[in-house]
């Protein structure tokens, strides 16, 4: 509470500051190696071309609190703002991220394919322009799984097979599709099994089988230091995480693309905007997500293009000179086994469960 | 006094004016001027404390959304019977239709929608799906409208879904507290939440219970070592002091994750007594992701808080007291309980007032360090600002905290008395 009302008040001191900031804009990302691929790709390229001074703020992490705070104070200090595709529907349904209308307002392919067909179901939602398919994914220590490394999601919930912690996400989200998947429901009928009560007593009950072997991580950066360390053996996080691990650190660590769960992070705009900044911000989205940006981006970290057209173009790291291809989640070897997030079942049920969940770990 | 009485009208001042009046005004001046000088600090204080507050308190009871979204609904419910277990008739859902035209041109129905689906899973869904078909109606023309908006999403066919809506109608609501101590507002009144979602009474619990350890645990430590400040030469207790404040200056993130490098399984504690040979290679220790870990991080980052009090009160307390005990023949034990010991509580009061206010309301290291069992009611407040967005139970929750601090802090004042109280 108190950091967002005193927000409040900051950004009523700061109406003056804004006024002033005629050639600038303000994008709000993750901070680290994923807005270095940003900065790379796409802040570089445009801010040469256009003059723009792009200023960043890594606020990704409380964007929907923090824009909802900004809202209220009637005051917007951000242009672009990068988000996952969960957090974007929120935005929207609060009314706090504008509308954008791909045919009109995104590039098209380079062979013509408007940007709705280009991006396809992607386009998860009418404020949202997808940017990168991520995934939450395991990886594994080599040297602590014994002869046989794990192929199968389901070794997570084997602790005989494979002794010692394990770290998992400090909420139901994707643990719960694990659980059940590994406790024998078929992939199609997770989501219908996971909305009833029975079913998420369930996934809990799976979920328990290893309680006493899970380490729980809130922060993306928390499983690849528990891999470095030894601390687990195996263990969820995104994709692009476990690559540095594994390609940039050299670690006896492994990826276990089995059963991975798909998401989206891309770009909105917070409503109610200046007609002049909103137009830059436009300005930039376009350029930001045509199909070479998007392609660009994959040399500097592990996440797949959003746009179909974007996959051909992805060529090598930019420092370490190996292919992307294959490390990319939506590389056809990865994604033999890939499971999709369903937004607007986690939409509806996400309080609900994480208050089962949370009783649940609290016990 | 002769002339006194025969000046029988008031005193004057120098130039004239009643002495009384112009000692008035002058002291008037010197108040203004003090309250020029504080002034900045009031209006601080009143914008970064006061007011914000005061609207956080407010948003627990705030309810206006579903009273403003759909304004003529709320008001067709109120002839409706919600516990008969029958629809509400084409009144109701023609008012429905009328509101929602407006709400989805205001695109504030999915807003409404969000707030809903705190007391009903799906409600969310709900309204974004019915958004788009419902907007495009017409309400002059085509009516009647009970079937067709059934026929859009069957949770219109609900009386359930009527009921919430009616229940959480009014613009001031008691539904956040209920829900904060694990009930919820139901049509037939206020009612306990289904066990499994049962966990807010319990973390109260949790962070009352384990900020009294850590407070009692900085007590045991601080002691010791406020009494070597206060009674050492200075050049010694001046390098003492340095080791103390040193940490207090580290930042609090990088000193939480010290803690973990130190705690975990393959960490520093547990090589070393391997390595000595205490413990088993496959039988480590677990100090990390439990309540071990928050409370071992929060003492030592809370314990310059406990030293510094107690510090200063001790260095007051003379030396010729304790050693006129003992000239008359105390022994050292006597003469430590009997005669400083007593001198020391306000210190050792200040210092567990600071250190338990402030570890009552800690989120940053219990996250960190606290696993599943050592997190606090703080971790779900922020929870439900950041992620949930439900901010009115986040403001409840804080609510509560905030009078669970003042009702120990009266207790406080009333068994030990806040005059015994001391900051040196």
């Amino acid at each position: 509470m108190k950091s967002s009302i005193s927000l409040l008040t900051v950004a009523a001191f700061m109406t003056a500051a804004s006024g002033a900031t005629a050639e600038e804009m303000t994008i709000v990302s993750w901070g680290g190696a994923y807005s270095k691929s940003q900065l790379k790709a796409y802040h570089e390229p445009y801010s040469e071309k256009t003059g723009v001074t792009i200023l960043n703020d890594d606020s990704s992490a409380e964007a929907v609190a923090k824009l909802r705070a900004m809202n209220e104070a009637g005051n917007i200090t951000w242009d672009v703002v990068d988000v996952v595709a969960a957090d974007a529907i929120r935005l929207c349904d609060e009314g706090l991220a504008m509308e954008i209308d791909p045919d009109t307002m995104l590039a098209p392919a380079p062979d013509g394919t408007s940007a709705a067909d280009d991006f396809g179901d992607l386009l998860v939602s009418d404020c949202f322009v997808p940017q990168i398919v991520y995934s939450t994914t395991f990886g594994y220590r080599t040297d602590l799984v014994g002869d046989t490394p794990p192929t199968d999601v389901c070794a997570v919930f084997d602790t005989e097979a494979y002794p010692g912690k394990r770290s998992l996400e400090k909420r139901p989200i994707n643990n719960m599709e694990w659980a059940l998947l590994c406790d024998g429901v078929a992939k199609d009928d997770v989501y219908d099994v996971l909305a009833t009560s029975e079913g998420q007593e369930q996934a809990l009950a799976k979920l328990d089988t290893i309680k006493d072997s899970v380490v729980w991580w809130s922060a993306g950066a928390d499983t690849p230091q528990l891999l470095a360390d030894g601390e687990v053996v195996m263990g969820s996080t995104y994709n692009g995480r476990l690559f540095s691990v594994i390609e940039e650190q050299n670690q006896p660590v492994a990826m276990l693309w089995d059963a991975q769960v798909f998401d989206l992070d891309g770009w909105i705009i917070p409503a109610g905007l200046s007609e002049e900044r909103k137009q830059r911000a436009l300005d930039y989205i376009m350029f930001a997500t045509d199909t070479q940006r998007l392609a660009d981006q994959a040399k500097w970290i592990s996440y797949g293009p959003a746009r179909a057209s974007s996959a051909p173009l992805v060529g090598q790291h930019a420092d370490l000179g190996i292919d992307m291809a294959p490390h990319m989640p939506t590389d056809p070897e990865n994604a033999k086994n890939t499971f999709l997030y369903n937004y607007e079942f986690w939409a509806d049920y996400r309080d609900d469960i994480d208050a089962k969940f949370q009783a649940w770990l609290a016990q | 006094m002769t002339d006194a009485s025969q000046n029988a009208g008031p005193m004057l001042a120098a130039d004239g004016t009643p002495l009384k009046q112009s000692l008035a005004r002058s002291l008037r001046r010197q108040k203004l001027r003090a309250l020029m000088l504080v002034a900045p600090l009031l209006l601080f204080v009143m914008f970064s404390f006061i007011i914000p507050i005061a609207s956080m308190l407010f948003r627990s009871v705030e309810n206006s959304m579903v009273q403003e979204t759909l304004p003529q609904t709320v008001e067709a419910l109120q002839s409706w019977d919600e516990t008969s277990g029958e629809l509400p008739d084409e009144a109701v859902y023609d008012a429905f239709v009328r509101d929602m035209v407006v709400a989805v041109d205001n695109k504030t129905h999915t807003r409404l929608g969000s707030r809903l689906n705190y007391e009903e899973t799906g409600m969310s869904s709900m309204f974004r799906r019915s958004g788009r078909k419902l907007g495009k109606m017409d309400p002059e023309t085509d009516g009647p409208f009970k079937d067709q908006v059934i026929e859009i999403h069957e949770g219109w066919g609900d009386p359930n879904t009527w009921a919430i809506i009616k229940t959480h109608s009014p613009a001031v609501t008691n539904g956040y507290f209920l829900n904060a101590v694990d009930m919820r507002r139901t049509p037939e009144g206020a009612q306990s939440q289904p066990e499994d979602k049962q966990i807010l009474i319990k973390l109260f619990g949790r962070t009352l219970f384990m900020s009294l350890v850590i407070t009692g645990a900085c007590i045991l430590l601080a002691y010791p070592v406020s009494y070597l400040l206060a009674t050492l030469p200075m050049r010694v207790s001046n390098l003492l002091m340095i080791l103390v404040l040193l940490p207090f200056w580290t930042s609090l993130l990088v000193r939480t994750s010290a803690w973990k490098v130190m705690l975990q399984q393959q960490g520093v504690i547990n090589d070393t007594l391997v390595w000595l040979g205490l413990v088993a290679d496959d039988a480590r220790l677990i100090i990390i992701n439990n309540q071990i870990g928050t409370i071992v991080a929060m003492t030592h980052i809370l314990l310059p808080f406990m030293i510094l009090p107690m510090y200063s009160v001790m260095q007051t307390i003379p030396d010729s007291y304790t050693r006129a005990a003992k000239s008359m023949g105390a022994t050292n034990w006597t003469t430590f309980w009997r005669i400083y010991f007593p001198q020391s509580v306000p210190g050792i009061g200040a210092g567990s007032i600071l250190v338990f206010i402030l570890a009552i309301g800690y989120y940053i290291t219990p996250e960190i360090v606290g696993g599943t069992k050592g997190v606090f009611i703080s971790n779900r407040i922020a929870y439900h600002i950041s992620s949930s967005l439900n901010w009115g139970l986040a403001a409840a929750l804080g609510t509560i905290l905030l009078a669970v601090v003042l009702l120990l802090y009266w207790c406080y004042d009333k068994i030990v008395g806040i005059d015994n109280v001391k900051l040196g």
